[in-house]
């Protein structure tokens, strides 16, 4: 079956304003909301669009984390998402390691296509799915603004520094999504209730055969340094006196 | 034991990217450091040459005419192949450094510390989450081997010398793939300086209107050497292209006059800029967040305020 595997994570909703907790051991996450990665959310879009042309089938998504995961399951399963996986893992999961359980979903679900985020607006990483295109020896198309499936391959136009580069690739293959891909539907009240129904599958490393592993301590966590209020000019003139005063223009 | 560095230098047209520079000093501020850099390139003499000039031991090369156009899944597996003796391999958080690096982690099955922006000892770094909202110190003590992306914002450039590193050329013996292929890649010509190491950059916001709103800015940026940047609103809508874009997901930069023309300042937009030396905000809402940050302020009409800077400069 032509099978598209998605990755979410669940993490602080976008506009939360983050705070430090005061003892420095993590950011404040009791009574906060929680949601899908938003650029998590644009890689199932994608999915979800390209099995409505036609060419998949199905789409997986899945996630690693504690219990409260399936939250974030469910809200894909509403956008349209076929079926659930949720690998049971309690702790930090590095990058590292979520490409390890991704690997092994991928060896269990033999997918066309992986997509994933960019990153996770939380850790800001940016590694899982290079990770697991290295470990699967896939290739990989990250920061993809545009996707077009030929065949056996792939056309992927990717953000870059220097602007927009685009590769061909071999499928199965990689991708992570930026922000330009495609703009995430809404989910609709009947959808959530439908997605209660759909197949969600619980997992454990120890099943899959991934060894629980954190090799990055997290030591300290503290708010950023504070820019100093500046001052108010009045008009263009005076804009202009003051930088000229600092040497700047 | 004594850090032993390699960094994957990045380059373009035969030029090495300022990027690299600022990765090496990243890397001296590890005590008793060895540095090497490593060039990936179908010719690599041009690029190597301008990067024995900085403070590194020495410089490798490694040819390959698949080496150009850069692909990471081309350049990950020769520079894992070269990983043996190092104990830490950095690369730029730039869309290249950030593609190749964690792929080289992944084949190295070795953790990789994102968008380092200081060093506190060979195994303690320090970096941004949360789009800069928190800053997080890790440890990798427990890591025998640990793959870096440097925040180049974070950095000054290391000094270009008069003595030259050694180079040589490397040789690995691994099977590159063949699945991933260079299209295309197109990007705007411009004569003006590049953004992420431009002094001056002037960046401009949804309220600009248009792609011809933006002529307003690229006509006082010229006249002040300046690169031009802008928000993601106005890139999303399509009146600037996304290598322009300033930001947590764009590009993160540290001019020496940054000033931001009706941009609000949303906290993804700020992240990109925190390390500007001066800012300076021109916005009709006197509320906007970006007046929180701005060490110069100016409340007015964009449309007139604009023009009259050029006329005063």
């Amino acid at each position: 079956m032509k099978r598209i595997l998605v990755g979410i994570k669940r993490v602080v909703d976008y506009n939360v304003r983050i705070r430090v907790k005061p003892d420095n051991t993590g950011v404040i996450t009791e009574g906060v909301k929680m949601s899908v990665n938003p650029f998590d959310e644009i890689a199932l879009e994608e999915a979800l669009r390209i099995k409505e042309r036609g060419l998949a089938e199905e789409v997986v998504v899945a996630t690693v984390g504690p219990a409260d995961c399936q939250q974030q399951l469910r809200t894909a399963l509403a956008m349209g998402a076929d079926r659930a996986l949720h690998v049971q893992a309690d702790g930090v999961i590095e990058p590292l390691m979520a490409a390890k359980v991704l690997l092994k979903l991928v060896e269990k679900e033999q997918p066309l296509l992986v997509i994933l985020g960019k990153q996770a607006i939380d850790d800001d990483n940016g590694q899982t799915g290079q990770m697991l295109a290295a470990l699967w020896q896939r290739p990989q198309a990250t920061y993809a603004s545009k996707l077009e499936l030929q065949g056996e391959t792939a056309r992927v136009t990717r953000e870059v520094d220097a602007g927009l580069e685009t590769l061909e690739v071999d499928l199965p293959a990689v991708i992570t999504t930026d922000l330009r891909l495609n703009e995430p539907r809404y989910v609709k009240l009947p959808d959530i209730m439908k997605a209660k129904k759909k197949p969600l599958e619980t997992l454990t490393l120890g099943a899959l055969g991934v060894e629980p592993r954190q090799q990055l301590k997290l030591v300290r966590f503290e708010p950023p340094p504070q820019r100093q209020k500046g001052i108010r000019v009045k008009d263009a003139a005076e804009l202009v006196e003051a930088l000229k005063k600092k040497g700047l223009l | 034991m004594n850090a032993k560095v390699l960094i994957v230098a990045e380059h373009a047209g035969g030029k090495l990217n300022p990027a690299t520079a600022k990765c090496v000093s990243c890397a001296r501020t590890l005590a008793g450091a060895e540095i090497s850099i490593v060039v990936l390139a179908a010719s690599a003499a041009g690029v190597a040459a301008q990067a024995a000039q900085l403070p590194v031991a020495r410089v490798l090369t490694l040819e390959n005419p698949a080496n150009e156009p850069a692909l990471a899944a081309v350049l990950a597996p020769q520079v894992a192949a070269l990983a043996g003796p190092y104990t830490h391999l950095f690369g730029a958080s730039t869309t290249f450094g950030k593609d190749l690096m964690a792929r080289v982690a992944g084949l190295l099955d070795a953790p990789q510390v994102s968008d380092i922006m200081a060093i506190e000892s060979a195994s303690r770094f320090r970096r941004p989450i949360f789009a800069g909202n928190a800053i997080l110190t890790v440890d990798s003590s427990a890591a025998d081997k640990l793959v870096g992306t440097v925040r180049a914002a974070s950095f000054e450039a290391a000094p270009s010398g008069a003595s030259a590193a050694p180079i040589e050329a490397a040789n690995v013996s691994v099977t590159l793939p063949t699945h991933t292929r260079f299209v295309s890649v197109s990007a705007a010509k411009s004569d003006r300086p590049d953004l992420q190491t431009a002094a001056r950059v002037i960046s401009g916001g949804r309220a600009l209107g248009s792609a011809e709103g933006f002529r307003l800015l690229y006509q006082l940026a010229d006249k002040l050497g300046a690169a031009v940047g802008a928000s993601r609103a106005a890139v999303d809508a399509g009146y600037a292209p996304n290598e322009m874009q300033v930001g947590q997901t764009g590009k993160i930069i540290a001019p020496e006059l940054y000033v931001a023309v009706g941009i609000s300042g949303a906290i993804q937009h700020l992240t990109g800029i925190k390390d500007a030396r001066t800012i300076v905000a021109i916005n009709k809402d006197g509320e906007a967040p970006i007046f929180e940050v701005a060490d110069f302020g100016l409340v007015g009409d964009l449309f007139q305020v604009i023009p009259e800077i050029e006329r005063l400069l």
